[in-house]
């Protein structure tokens, strides 16, 4: 069957490729969270610690034990499927990633789609009406976009819907308090509470996302909208173009089925990129609209040296990210049938 | 009780039937109604068990909302309109009553009789028996608090039967019956926690950290960690007078700007501890108490280990090169109470209390000038950027004014999770913000922990012979005793002429209030839900 299905075959030739890449990460996880200033047995042993109960908590979280034969647990719990439990939240690090990953991956999502929507369209008409007041719109939006920080627009968004004209709900999360939460299937709010058919938990939801989403839009929307511009200039000024339309083919078929198609590529690289540092950038947002995310989560578990928490982070993230590089990948053969697997 | 609680199980922990659909979907008019409260604060609740090591500050509110003492501590007016608990009045919360013996070295306390936990079983001296074995032997924290009290090894407390319960004390303190209401010391379920015990873990901490066993005022609905805790009213709680609300939501919501926006608009009824900043601008509009923490002191340390400042000329220069109002405008927008410019001669025993210091830098300057160090000196001030809220105002204006005295300052910002292991373990820090805060309010405590040699607040390394003698002669003895006053007086006066720490202000616990009522504060800083009402 893997001599039949070539692409198959190459997919995980790719994902065995991956695989040194994420031991790489377990180790260094592991060695940068000790290599962090500050002792954890300290900070957790409470405020009115003494030298013997530091002691006893040091102890109790397994820190006294060599730095080699800690590693050897580590791993051995990893190879369990055992993340180690967060001292932080109190819960195994496994429950809080499957609950915390969800939330940042439905508001990054929702707000990747939300700006392609948008910087899709705004880029191919900047590009294709150069100098027009649709290029200069497209340039003022990606300058705002650049130049706004995630933090200050969503203040600012809850400023003017929430505070002052109240059409906006309370930014207190991903559901108001007097919503239940739907059972938990995917983790995606939106999907769980479409799938037990409970619309009006999805609209709370909805509800909740749309100032989120719409701050992370902003920021993301810029490069997309770049991208897009640029990848289209250079496809419609190549010399296929020039051939396409000397052919006499309509406009239509010359912008979308070859110079959109081919601008494509560079533009899913940056939704990759996007992808991943909007992740990241998640923070802030998360903070402002107490967004229950993994990037809070993170930042949270780093100021107290919460170890086995850091290190599920970094490595559901490698993992995350070896499989969004894979999806681009597959992604590119879509779009341009030239580039083959077997080529690699 | 995670938030794997399933629906079905969720709406039968609610108060049965049809009084639970306010709570479900569409219906948010309903669900505001007057016996459910909203409170967003910062800080995350991480396990509902106080005695499990790693447990943040922010969780020692289930101890006080779900659990019950023995005792617990009366109802005061604070000067500003507001209540505060009375550290002068006792008040039973499990216990109907108790005796002292003669020599003060045997507690009896009678359990109220019809006390049950919330699956119905009556409270009984073994279940205080269990509660307090644990608290002193599960290490960390509970226990460095229960020894404050003197309760230190299980044998010191006996069941005799059901419903009396006897401690056994090595010597008379006058800490023990105030530690007692402290929220360390609560009584769980113990039956139920046994059952749920392993050989591993014999105090069921697996447990009881995510299923609260007790027979308190409030029972945890729903919990999820980093998000929220739901609490619904125990209705057959006899620990006090009934709450009057039935559900209590707690959010936590990270961003300031986002929480006081919440509570300004109305949508949430109580923002706890809000920033300084915060409670200065929104007093006007709404309900705000900024209730000094009781006992509790920021302070400018000067580190003995560091050679300039074991010249007495030194640190007085500095007493007096501070810019105190300025501090505490610009580091705590007013709110607190100023710990500068007092009387020199000590007439009371009330602590914290104002110091003969002042701004007045032709002074600090002449105490330069005499000191052994004229030509000045440099020196790093250490701040964490955990709380560099007020830390970082007050550094720069410290850094100001100590430059115009030939004190060359650089500012060294710590990270938090260093901040600790640098400050109060390994005391390295030679100069550094500091914010020492005790539980129990006796001067002698605050000594204890803050000018005691080697104690873990004495972050400056201080010691003084007749300090280590004077704090163990009045750490145990009763406050009416007639050495008591005189002792302490001179405590005082010995560490405001020192100088080991250098008083700044005392901070304040600010809440902000929007449709509610009843507030009260507490030294552990935590929100007791059970006196709050809606307006």
């Amino acid at each position: 069957m893997l001599a039949s299905s070539p692409r198959l075959r190459a997919t995980l030739l790719r994902v065995a490729q991956s695989i040194p890449v994420v031991i790489g990460v377990v180790i260094i996880s592991f060695l940068l969270t000790r290599a962090l200033p500050g002792d954890p047995a300290v900070y957790f042993a409470g405020v009115a610690a003494d030298t013997a109960s530091i002691e006893e908590t040091r102890v109790a979280m397994g820190l006294d034990k060599p730095l080699v034969q800690q590693f050897f647990i580590y791993v051995g719990n990893l190879l369990q499927g055992d993340l180690g439990q967060s001292l932080s939240s109190g819960r195994s690090v496994a429950a809080d990633l499957a609950k915390r990953l969800p939330a940042s991956l439905e508001l990054t999502l929702s707000a990747l789609i939300l700006a392609i929507v948008i910087a899709v369209p705004l880029g191919v008409l900047a590009a294709t009406r150069p100098g027009t007041w649709v290029d200069h719109l497209c340039r003022v939006v990606v300058t705002a976009g650049v130049s706004l920080p995630t933090f200050f627009t969503g203040i600012l968004l809850i400023y003017i819907f929430y505070y002052l004209l109240g059409i906006a709900p309370s930014p207190l999360g991903r559901l108001d308090f007097i919503y239940l939460d739907p059972d938990h299937v995917t983790g995606f709010y939106l999907i769980d509470a479409a799938l037990m058919g409970d619309w009006e938990t999805w609209r709370g939801a909805a509800k909740q996302l749309i100032l989120p989403a719409s701050t992370l839009a902003l920021f993301t929307l810029a490069p997309i909208a770049r991208m897009t511009r640029a990848a289209m200039l250079t496809a419609l000024s190549s010399d296929f173009i020039r051939t396409a339309r000397a052919a006499g083919l309509t406009n239509r078929t010359v912008l979308y089925r070859y110079a959109f198609r081919n601008a494509l590529l560079p533009v899913v690289t940056t939704l990759g990129m996007v992808f991943s540092f909007a992740l990241g950038a998640n923070v802030l947002v998360e903070k402002v609209f107490a967004w229950p995310g993994i990037g809070s989560y993170a930042v949270e578990a780093l100021v107290v040296s919460d170890y086995a928490a850091v290190q599920g982070f970094v490595l559901a993230m490698a993992l995350l990210f070896v499989a969004l590089n894979l999806v681009i990948d597959l992604l590119y053969t879509a779009i341009d049938p030239r580039i083959g697997f077997s080529s690699k | 009780m995670t938030d794997t609680t399933s629906r079905r199980n969720f709406l039968k922990m609610g108060a049965a039937g049809a009084s639970v659909l306010p709570f479900l979907r569409a219906m948010p008019a309903a669900a505001q109604g007057s016996d459910t409260l909203v409170v967003v604060t910062g800080a995350t609740i991480n396990s509902l068990d106080l005695h499990r090591s790693g447990t943040s500050r922010a969780s020692y509110q289930v101890g006080i909302n779900c659990y019950d003492r023995l005792l617990s501590f009366g109802t005061k007016q604070t000067p500003d309109g507001g209540f505060s608990y009375d550290y002068e009045v006792i008040e039973p919360e499990l216990a109907e009553s108790w005796t002292e013996s003669e020599d003060g070295l045997t507690l009896t306390f009678k359990l109220k009789s019809n006390a049950t936990f919330w699956d119905g079983r009556k409270v009984t001296a073994q279940d205080v028996k269990w509660s307090f074995d644990r608290a002193v032997s599960v290490g960390g924290f509970p226990t460095v608090q229960m020894k404050a009290g003197g309760l230190e090894r299980p044998d010191q407390f006996e069941a005799v039967d059901e419903e009396t319960f006897v401690i056994k004390l090595d010597r008379a303190s006058k800490l023990t019956i105030p530690d007692l209401a402290v929220p360390v010391p609560y009584i769980m379920n113990s039956v139920e926690a046994l059952a749920n015990a392993t050989e591993d873990d014999p105090w069921a901490t697996e447990y009881l950290h995510t299923t609260p066993a007790g027979s308190g005022a409030y029972k945890v609905a729903r919990w999820t960690p980093g998000e929220q805790l739901v609490y619904e009213r125990n209705d057959d709680w006899v620990g006090g007078p009934l709450p009057a609300l039935q559900r209590v939501v707690i959010r936590e919501v990270p961003s300031p700007a986002t929480r006081r926006a919440l509570v300004e608009r109305g949508d949430v009824q109580v923002a706890f501890d809000i920033p300084d900043k915060d409670a200065a601008e929104l007093a006007d509009t709404l309900d705000v108490f900024s209730t000094p923490v009781e006992n509790c002191i920021h302070c400018l340390n000067p580190n003995f280990a560091f050679e300039p400042f074991q010249d007495s000329n030194v640190r007085k220069a500095i007493a007096y090169a501070i810019p105190y109002e300025d501090i505490f405008q610009a580091a705590a927008y007013g709110r607190g109470l100023p710990m500068w410019g007092g009387e020199e001669e000590i007439t009371d025993i009330a602590w914290p209390r104002k110091t003969q210091y002042y701004t007045d830098i032709e002074k600090a300057k002449e105490l330069m000038a005499a000191s052994g160090y004229a030509d000045g000196f440099d020196v790093p001030l250490s701040i964490s950027l955990d709380l560099a809220s007020w830390m970082e105002p007050t550094a720069l204006l410290v850094q100001e004014a100590l430059g115009e005295i030939g004190i060359n300052v650089t500012i060294e910002k710590i990270p938090g999770a260093n901040w600790r292991t640098a400050v109060l373990v390994e005391k390295r820090l030679p100069l550094h913000l500091e914010n020492f805060g005790g539980w129990l309010n006796t001067p002698d405590y605050y000594f204890f922990w803050a000018y005691q040699d080697g104690h873990l607040f004495n972050s400056s390394n201080y010691r003084n012979e007749e300090i280590e003698e004077l704090t163990n002669a009045t750490l145990h003895m009763p406050m009416d005793d007639p050495e008591y006053a005189p002792k302490i007086m001179r405590m005082f006066e010995i560490v405001l002429d020192e100088l080991p720490r250098i008083p700044l202000y005392q901070p304040a616990l600010n809440v902000a209030m929007n449709g509610a009522e009843g507030y009260e504060f507490w030294f552990h800083r935590q929100l007791d839900v059970r006196p709050i009402a809606r307006v």
